[in-house]
């Protein structure tokens, strides 16, 4: 697999392990008031483990699988010479780790309704309108100093099964993978002053409120293109790995 | 209050939910043209070395249902033991193996089979060998943050044994929820979320 593009060959490779993870900090597997939960949940402790070879090592992906397009929601479905319909937005952020370093190289791919909420799915059941022009999924490579952007229309929040009547906040669904198979990750990006994101039952499976804050998009006008499309900023952290001061020190971080 | 230790939280974990497969595999949920493969489809080619095998598996929930929405990772080493990532610090994995597959578990019958091969053994922390085993990570509707496990392989009784992470498990009547048995060249793991078979997942 290419990594030079990504940046990773200008780093010695990491072999240490991973900070533990903060179960408190995540949702819990059992959270019945998001019912899908309910049935699906583990509820025996996990076996704690140190990371070994097998959960510190992990795929890396290099520029080289990305098409043109692939970073582009509003074109990589559409029909030559047409776009989907919605705001045309801007997401971009950085993915760093818990130490604060950028990561690069990690896969992100993303997934999401279209603007009236609707996804291109089999299973999809919301009467919404599908558009034409509109697939949902994207994704992209961060560069050397963990950075990424990617260009799509806002999502539009959906109706779904589960209370009488619940409904999602615009989001972004996000698929992450670092350097090392115990960093795998997939969560949410919502968008800041929707008021959905305080009501929804998914959201609301995180105990914290300033782990959800993270969750939530900024608008930033400086992102923006001006007559084109708005900016919303979204940095996303991964696990880090336990390296030890004398390290950090060879490195100048 | 106590100093911190300045780290920045990861950010939290949310459901993959039931459209999962719109983002990691556009061809087989229906959108074609966007990416040319699905990423992790296909893991070995012809020059691939190690013994081809099949693995076969479900994931059920607490009403012993086959999930016919969950997306399934795997990670393993090559045939000689090693890794390939850049973070393998022992040896050059083979070039004609990721290591890496993922699959959506079928939509009827919750089934998805890996053609993959066989790993050969990694050491653990200390030095002892671990039995052959593959990395495994659950995402679905329902599923609030990624589920770790592993499996291994149910004609490897001895290096089983020995196994130090098998050997963590306190409750015994539970090591044979990671351990997979084979049929020919197949080999069915079935994972159980919660319930009586609960399987072992791990905190790694
Ligand atoms: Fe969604």
């Amino acid at each position: 697999m290419k990594t030079e593009a990504s940046g990773l060959s200008n780093r010695k490779p990491e072999t240490e392990a991973f900070f533990p993870r903060d179960r408190d900090w995540h949702p819990p597997a059992f959270a019945p008031g998001y019912k899908s939960s309910v049935l699906r949940s583990p509820r025996k402790a996990l076996l704690s483990l140190d990371g070994t070879l097998s959960e510190i090592t992990g795929p890396v992906f290099g520029h080289d699988i990305l098409g043109e397009l692939d970073d582009d929601l509003i074109r990589n479905f559409a029909r030559p010479g047409e776009s989907a319909v919605g705001p045309r937005i801007i997401v971009h952020g950085r993915v760093l780790d818990e130490r604060g370093k950028g990561v690069p190289g990690a896969l992100l791919e993303f997934w999401q309704a279209n603007a009236g909420g609707r996804y291109r799915h089999k299973r999809e059941g919301y009467v919404a309108a599908l558009d034409p022009n509109f697939g949902g999924c994207g994704r992209t490579v961060t560069g050397a100093d963990g950075s990424y952007s990617f260009r799509t229309i806002r999502p539009g929040p959906y109706p779904w099964p589960n209370g009488p009547n619940d409904w999602r906040p615009a989001h972004i669904h996000f698929s992450i993978f670092g350097h090392g198979f115990a960093q795998r990750l997939i969560t949410q990006m919502y968008f800041e002053g929707d008021p959905l994101i305080w009501k929804c039952p998914i959201v609301r499976t995180i105990p914290d409120k300033a782990a959800i804050e993270r969750l939530i998009a900024g608008l930033d006008m400086e992102a923006t293109i001006p007559m084109d499309a708005c900016a919303y900023k979204f940095d996303i952290v991964l696990r880090g790995r336990q390296s030890s001061l004398f390290e950090n020190r060879l490195e100048g971080n | 209050m106590p100093q911190s230790s300045d780290r920045l939280k990861e950010s939290a974990s949310q459901t993959a939910g039931p459209y999962v497969h719109i983002g990691l595999m556009p061809n087989f949920s229906g959108i074609a043209g966007v990416f040319g493969t699905d990423l992790g489809a296909i893991m070995v080619d012809e020059k691939t070395r190690g013994e081809r095998i099949d693995v076969k598996m479900r994931v059920f929930d607490g009403a012993d249902q086959p999930l016919t929405d969950a997306l399934v990772e795997i990670w393993q080493a090559d045939a000689d033991g090693f890794y390939n990532s850049p973070s393998e610090p022992r040896a050059v994995a083979d070039p004609n193996f990721t290591g890496w597959g993922r699959l959506a578990t079928d939509m009827t019958t919750g089934e998805c089979v890996f053609r993959t091969i066989k790993p050969g053994r990694v050491p653990f922390g200390d030095g002892r060998l671990m039995a052959p085993h593959i990395t495994v990570w659950i995402v679905a509707r329902g599923i609030n943050i990624g589920l770790h496990t592993r499996m291994y392989f149910g004609d490897e009784t001895t290096a089983n044994t020995e196994d130090p992470v098998l050997a963590m498990i306190e409750d015994r009547t539970r090591v044979p929820t990671l351990i997979a048995p084979r049929d020919g060249d197949i080999y069915t793991f079935d994972i159980h979320l919660q319930g009586e078979h609960e399987t072992v997942f791990l905190d790694i």
